[in-house]
This record gives C-alpha cells, structure tokens and sequence, in this order.
C-alpha cells in the first residue's frame, strides 16, 4: 500500500491538489489572489512530494509504470507549471473562475502524468484524453473574447480528429499482435504491412500532438486565441509531456520497427523546420511567433530522434528542459505585457527597452536561448540534439536544421531589433511586476543561464536513461 | 600561468560594468579591464617564452583541463601555443585602443561597455581553446555583442548591416558545426583538438569534413565569395565595433582554419590546397581592385581588408612552415593595422562628420596627429619596410615560392603585384584626406589623451613588429600544423629580416 502510494507519489499528491479546488468552492467565495496563493501552495506541495525518492516499479498489472527518469519529468512537469501560473499573477487574480483555472490545469496535468507512466496503449489512451480535453475548456476562458471561442473549438476538433487516428492505430496493432502492453508489443512486431500502417496512424496521432507539419495546422489558431497562460502550457508542458511519451514509444516500444520510423521522422522533421521556420519569419503578433517558433524547436527534436543513436533520448528531455525555462521566459514577459498593456504585436514592442530593461533582457535572453546562442542553455540544447542527428551518420538532415537555425535567428532578431533599435510611436508604459511575476522572470532567466553552462542537469539525465 | 585569467577578467569586467558602470564609471572600468588583459597578455608572452626555452617538444603548454560534459567527452579544456600567445596579445592590444577610443561614447554607456568587453572574452576564449567544443562556444558567445554593437551604436544602415554581418557569420557557424559532428563521430569521439590530431583523422572523413570547417571559418575571415558581410558590417559598426570587427574577429576565421581544419587534417588541406590558393589570389586581387572603387573612407578600408585576409588564407593555402608563419603574421599585422585605421576613421569623422573622400581635404593642417596616423597606416597597407605589414606579406611570398609547382609560384606573382594596386588607392586617400585645401572640418576639438593613446600604442605595435619582427617570429616559431606539410620545406629562412 505505502509502496503503490510512493509509486503514484506525483499523481496523488495531485489528485489531492485538484480535490481542494473541487471543494473549495464549496465554501464562501473568496478573492481571485487567495485562490491562486493556494494554487501556488498547492503546487508547490506536489513538487516536494515528487521529491521523495521511491523505487522503479509498476501497478494495476504493468498498466502503470514509473522509474527514477519518469518520476523526474514528472518532476519537471510540475516546475513548468508552477512556473508559468507564477508568471501570469495577473491574469488569474483578475479572472472569475479561478478555482475552475486550476482544477483544469491539474487535471490535464495529472493526465501528462498518467500519459508518461503508460506501460500500455489502453492507458496512453485513457491519459492523452485525460490531458487534452481539460484543455479544450481552458483555450475558452477568456469568455468575452470570440477569438478564444475559436480556439476551443479548434482543439477539440483537431483532438478529436487526431484521437480518432490513435485508436484506428491502437485498434489495428492489437488486431495484429494481440497485445497492448508495452512490454509484450516489442517481441510481437515483425514489420508486417498491417503494423507499419498501425505505425503511421499512431505516428499521425502524435504528430498531432507535437504539432508536427502537416499536422500542425490548429496550432497558431490556438496558440493565438487562447489566454497566454494556456497557450504557455500547451506549448510547453502538454507538448513536453508528448515528447518524453513520444521517446519510450521510439525506442522502447516501436524499436524493431526503426526502419520505419525512421523514414517517418526524417521526412516530417525537415518539413517542421521548413514550414514552422517560414511562418514564424512573417508573424506580427508575438503568440503566434512563439507559436511557430515552437513548431520549428519541435522539428529539431525530430532530428535528434530519427537516428535512433541512444544519446537522442538524453538530449531530447535535457532539450524539453531547457525549452521549458526559454519559452516560459519569453511567454512570461508576453503575458505579462499583454496583462498589463494589452498589447500583444510585435510593433508594440519597439523601444521596450528603454521603458522597461528588465523586461527586454528577459526576453531577449530567452530568445537567444531559443534561438541556440550562447552562453544560453539553448545553445547546449540545440548542439546535443544535432550530435544525436549527427550519431546516426544522417549529415545532411543535421546540416539542413544547422541552416534552419540561421533562418530561425533572423526572426528571433526581428524581436530584439524591435526591444532594442527601434524608436517607439507610442511607447509603452513602464510595466511593474508584481512578486510572483518577478519570481518567475527570475529562476527562468536563471535557468536559461545556469542549465547550460553547469553540466548538472544534463549528466543527471543521462544517468537516469 | 592560469589561463583562466585572461578570459576571467574581461568576464569580471563586463559584470561589473553591467552593475556599477553608471555613465562615465563604464568607460573607466572597462579601460581598467582592458589594461589588466594587456598586463596579464604581456607576462603570458614573457612566460610563454622561458617556459619555452626548457620545453621546446610539447605542442602546447599551460594545459587545463575541465571535464564539462563528461558523458559526451566534452571538456572545457585551455592550452597555448605560440600561434595562440601571438592572437592573445593582439587582442589585448586592439581591446585596449578600442576601449580607449569609446570614452565619449554618450548613448547608453554602460551596455556599450558591457557588451564590448563580451565581445574581448569570446575571442580570448577562442584563441585559448584546445577543445574544438569550447572553442565553438566561444566563437558563438560573439553573436549577441556583435548584433547589438552594430544595431544600436552603428551608423547608416546600421540595422540591416547587423543583421546580414550576424546571420552571414551564423551561416559560418553552421557549417563548422556540422564539421565538427563530422569530426567528432568520425574521428576518436572526442572534441579535444590534441587527441583529434594525435589520432589522425581517415582520409574519407577529412575529405567532406575539411571543406565545412574551411568555409565555415573562412566566412568569418572574408573568404571569397563570403565576404559580402565585410564592407557592410564594419562600415555601419561605431569605431570601437569595428576595430574589434576587422582587429579581432576576422582573426577568429584565419585562426579557426589553422588550428581546426589544417591542424586537424593534414591530408586534405594538401587535397584542397590549390583551392585555397585560388580562392585567397581572388580575395587579394578583387578586394584591391574594389578598394580602388571606393569613395567611403570606412569602405574603402573594408574592402581592403578583404585583400589583407586574402593573404591568410593564401599563406595557409600555401603550406610551407614559412607561409604559415606568414599567414599568422599578416593576421596579427591586418589586425593592428586596420585598427589604427578605423581609430584614425573615427577620430576624423567626429570632427568633419563625413566618410565621403571627396568632402574632405587638407586636413594635415588641422589634425596633424591623426592624419599623420592615418599616413603610417597607410604605409603599413601597402608594404612599406620597417612596418609590420611589409614584414608579414614578405614572408608569405618566401614561403609561397618555396613551393616549386607553377601554381603556388603564380599565386605569389598575383599576390605581388596586388600590392601596387594597394599604393595606388592608399596614396590617393591619403593625398585626398591630407592635402589640399582645407576642406570638410566641421568640429575642430582636439584630439583627446584617450584617442592619442589609442593610437600611439597602435602604431608602437606596428612599429615593434616592423623594426624588430624576430620576436614574434621566434614566438610562432614551432607551433602550427606541422603535419601538413609537406617534408623537406620546414625549414624557414627567417633570418632575412
């Protein structure tokens, strides 16, 4: 029983989490700002409790599996939402609904945590739901706003369409191997035509996930219609969450299969770059550049992945990581400019810096680290993910993303020239932060620099794999 | 001696400028800085050369090595040889004078300053590097001070200039990125250019791999046809930006080539050795011939540095121990002279507010100092004796007819003869900016003590290398890539000067 609790340590904690704000609205209503302390408390409580150590091991008969790597993404999981809810302070002490913010956020969350402990595709399925259709609600929570309705409604139809695809896939494996337990499945496949389909359809499924190209459609949409805090967590925690998921079904589950796969991933990883790098170059409001952006870092992941070289999986989470702060930075000061000016064009950012310095390096570090320079830790990022490219001898394809990161600086500099050269028509005001804003500007910032430059947090994870 | 030092300091200098350097308080601590790196640069020299003198067979001294990330082999690992010594100290010359000549920098000093200085430690970094990784880092550490250098503080175009310099240089990035890839799996899995070089690299493996690394290094030393970033770049960057640009990044590619692609792969620079001589004759020939075009006194010094660095990549193209040592000479000698160059550009343009040539004249009468500067540096361009640039270029063309095939041999006559283009379109500036009627003063202050130190401590590195160049002869003596040439040429006749 203790051991089945320290096994779920993260899911439970969470589960108790989001059962508070069930019954907190039971009682008085009280201020936006107590609410979202408690999310913060609450939060921060789940992190210490995935802090315990506990053994590897499985439940509910190898449905449920974890490890010290899966319990540390979890882990990372749980940081970046912090994070991000730190982030927009603003937002949330200003909305009506925010126990009903969080009880989403967490369920969706507590569906990551499920997804990445999957030791079988019947509950891979049952989480994917779980941490997408909280989702759907939250893109609408900026009730007013049409564009936000939008959103909505273009989640939950590309997630439905895309799940649809997964249980056709999901549905013609277990025809052909008669299993759906990770485990078992390796031992099953022999590359027949029926399971290389099942393979695509399951691909399709993911890639709709990740916002792979030519799946990736709703992502600007969504990206730009929806509350900056939602946007930040479908960006960075859902989309983290599938890759680490995306890792154990490479090279766990589909690796008899890699000859397959491989081709899958080396044609969409070039597209994602080409085309996530092409629409970003032209994008004039901020959410959907990061949205873009976002789909261009996606691609390079995919390139690291393809060769199928055991350092991809250990530059891949380090990567998720090091995205995590970056993007969270370069969200935060969006959110909070767009909270506090609502202002969200690129236009609207020229002379930031002389009004608000901070703020400009915040961002600009962010973006820098985005963009792969140094001393960012998206420099250390990018770098090992092109050698696990480059490990599996495809030269060509990691010159091709080693190109695309010279195309995707021109766009990361279109933002800094703007912070930085550019003579303001309306200058914004000068923009305060409150606490937890600036508590959270400050550890991505710090964790853009510090990630990099001390090995600590790459080394742990290649332990761990 | 710690060589952490001399990428530490600067580092320190930056952070602390970024705290405390509140208006005028930036440029002295940067100065500050920049005198404890020439300090620090001069005992690494004087140190360098006794420990020489008891160890003269290791490659490289002063070693430290710092496993950074282990599981990948990567290693923060610092190391010197004289190629390296050489670099070092030209570089704490340049940060000095470039320093020096931003005391009345009034826009935003403090991040001028900062990012000045960050730019000083890259390079540090890249010279004292022995792991082809942290070398890589360090090249890469320059982007942001570069991009922001030129947007904020340039003039003209100043953004678009920015933007082409950073993404050009970023295209030479990539491509020694993936050189290295190649070299790191196919090679010992390792970054660290000793090992790289002691187990040397399969001849398949060099073949694809050295011509990334050339042309991606090449592009930040204006190989042709990479060198279009040059005349825009250093034109739009403000004085300082564009003495740190020509002085000290330029060299980041001459150095990157040597110590990375003709280091490490011997076999195929003698494969692609005729390619490089073509390539470095072009870059002389065409930069000469498009200075002549010139009527921008910043532009017609950018494209003369591309003829300048033509004779880099010609003296390491030329692979004799003497041209390389030619190759290493001309980059220290391009560098402080086109430094005192652009110092002396900056100093007359704050008085006359024009680079066009034909606004200005007759200025030897109101600024003696500095157009009487501006003649020594001229001089040093096109090969005087007694300056450095004579002694550099001289010992290229040695080296190069040591060769006995009609290639090399022609390259050296092409290369020659690029110098009497030189005399024309230096002579003619000169002549149009000194003499005459006076033309094109707008603010006559006078020169200040910063500016005069700036380029008398310019000039006294030049006169130093012309007058007396065995020292720095006797300092690069022994290093380089040996393994790359071929035998019965190492010997150098350097007792002609």
């Amino acid at each position: 029983m203790i051991e089945a609790l320290l096994l779920m340590k993260h899911e439970m904690s969470l589960t108790v989490a989001a059962v508070v704000f069930l019954l907190v609205r039971l009682g008085r209503t009280r201020a936006a700002a107590t609410y979202a302390r408690l999310g913060y408390l609450l939060l921060g409580w789940c992190l210490l409790a995935g802090l315990i150590p506990a053994p590897p091991g499985q439940l509910f008969a190898g449905l449920f599996v974890t490890s010290s790597l899966v319990s540390m993404q979890k882990s990372f999981l749980t940081f970046g939402l912090l994070l991000l809810l730190l982030a927009s302070d603003r937002w949330l002490r200003r909305h009506d609904y925010v126990p009903e913010v969080f009880l989403l956020l967490f369920s969706s969350l507590l569906g990551l945590f499920f997804l990445i402990s999957s030791g079988s595709l019947l509950m891979f399925y049952l989480a994917l739901e779980l941490a997408t259709l909280p989702i759907a609600a939250l893109c609408n929570f900026d009730l007013q706003r049409r564009q936000a309705s939008e959103a909505a409604t273009k989640m939950i139809l590309s997630s439905a369409f895309s799940s649809g695809i997964l249980l056709f896939g999901i549905s013609l494996l277990y025809g052909s191997t008669g299993t759906l337990h990770f485990t078992e499945l390796p031992q099953r496949l022999n590359g027949s035509a029926l399971q290389v389909t099942a393979l695509v359809l399951l691909f399709t499924g993911f890639a709709f996930k990740l916002s792979v190209v030519p799946f990736h459609l709703w992502t600007a949409d969504v990206y730009e219609g929806s509350p900056v805090p939602v946007t930040t967590y479908l960006s960075v925690i859902s989309k983290g969450g599938m890759v680490f998921i995306f890792c154990t079904a490479l090279y766990q589950v589909f690796q008899p299969l890699q000859a397959y796969w491989h081709v899958l991933l080396v044609i969409t990883a070039a597209a994602t770059l080409l085309v996530g790098n092409l629409f970003a170059l032209r994008q004039e409001n901020l959410k959907r550049f990061l949205a873009f952006s976002s789909i261009a870092q996606v691609g390079f992941i995919l390139v690291a992945l393809s060769s199928g070289a055991e350092l991809a999986r250990a530059a891949a989470v380090y990567f998720v990581l090091v995205y995590l702060f970056s993007n969270i930075g370069a969200f935060a000061v969006v959110g909070i400019i767009s909270a506090a000016t609502g202002k969200e064009r690129l236009s609207d950012y020229r002379g930031l810096y002389r009004s608000n310095p901070r703020l400009s390096w915040a961002l600009a570090l962010s973006l820098f680290s985005l963009a792969g320079i140094p001393p960012t830790a998206g420099f250390f990022g990018k770098f090992f993910l092109l050698m696990s490219g480059a490990d599996g001898r495809q030269y060509l394809l990691v010159a091709f993303a080693a190109v695309n990161m010279v195309v995707a600086l021109y766009y990361y500099l279109r933002v800094v020239r703007a912070l930085f050269m550019e003579q303001p028509e309306a200058p914004l005001p000068i923009v305060t932060t409150v606490l937890p804003e600036r508590a959270a500007l400050v550890i991505s910032v710090a964790g853009v620099l510090i990630t990099g430059l001390f090995s600590g947090a790459y080394e742990t994870i290649a332990r761990l794999i | 001696m710690n060589l952490h030092l001399l990428i530490l300091i600067p580092l320190l200098t930056a952070v602390t400028i970024a705290l405390w350097g509140r208006g005028q308080r930036a440029a002295l601590i940067a100065t500050a800085g920049a005198v404890v790196q020439l300090g620090l640069s001069v005992l690494l020299y004087l140190t360098f050369t006794a420990y020489r003198q008891h160890h003269a067979g290791e490659a490289f001294v002063f070693e430290y090595r710092h496993v950074w990330y282990g599981p990948l082999q990567i290693a923060y690992h610092l190391g010197v040889d004289g190629i390296s010594v050489a670099m070092v100290m030209l570089t704490a010359i340049v940060v000095l004078a470039g320093v020096l000549m931003s005391w009345e920098v009034s826009y935003m000093p403090r991040e001028f300053h900062t990012l000045l200085t960050l730019l000083g430690a890259g390079a540090y970094g890249v010279f004292l590097s022995l792991d082809a990784f942290t070398l890589f880092f360090f090249l890469e550490l320059a982007v942001l001070p570069k991009y922001l250098l030129i947007g904020i503080w340039g003039s003209g175009k100043k953004e678009y200039c920015a933007r082409k310099l950073v993404l050009m240089l970023m295209l030479g990035s990539a491509l020694v990125l993936v050189g290295l890839l190649g070299m790191y799996f196919g090679g010992p899995r390792s970054f660290s250019i000793p090992d790289i070089a002691s187990s040397r690299l399969a001849p398949e493996v060099q073949q694809w791999v050295f011509p990334l690394l050339f042309t991606g290094f090449g592009i930040f030393t204006a190989l042709f046809p990479f060198h279009t970033w040059v005349p825009d770049g250093h034109s739009a960057a403000p004085t300082a930006g564009s003495m740190f640009l020509a002085g000290i990044s330029m060299k980041l590619g001459g150095y990157g080539c040597l110590r990375t692609a003709t280091h490490l792969m011997p076999d195929a620079a003698q494969q692609y050795a005729p390619t490089i001589i073509v390539l470095g004759c072009i870059a002389i020939l065409y930069g000469s011939l498009a200075t002549l075009m010139q009527k921008d006194i910043k532009y017609l010094n950018a494209y003369s540095s591309i003829s300048h660095c033509g004779f880099v990549v010609l003296g390491i193209g030329l692979l004799t121990q003497t041209a390389l040592h030619g190759a290493v000479l001309q980059m220290v000698s391009h560098g402080l002279m086109t430094a005192l160059f652009f110092a002396v550009i900056g100093i007359v343009y704050e008085r006359t507010h024009t680079r066009q040539l034909r606004e200005m004249g007759g200025l030897m009468q109101a600024m003696p100092f500095a157009v009487t500067a501006l003649f020594l540096a001229g001089l040093c361009s096109l090969g005087l004796p007694g300056l450095s640039g004579f002694v550099a270029e001289a010992t290229v063309f040695v080296g190069g007819w040591q060769q006995p095939d009609l290639l090399s041999r022609t390259a050296v006559v092409i290369a020659c003869s690029s110098i009497v283009v030189t005399a024309v379109y230096i002579l003619r500036a000169i002549g149009q900016v000194a003499m005459g009627p006076l033309r094109g003063l707008v603010s006559p202050h006078p020169v200040s003590w910063a500016e005069r130190l700036a380029v008398l401590l310019l000039l006294g590195g030049i006169f130093l290398m012309g007058l007396w160049p065995e020292w720095l002869v006797q300092l690069i003596q022994g290093s380089g890539p040996a393994g790359a040439l071929p035998d019965g040429l190492t010997a150098a006749p350097v007792e002609a000067f």
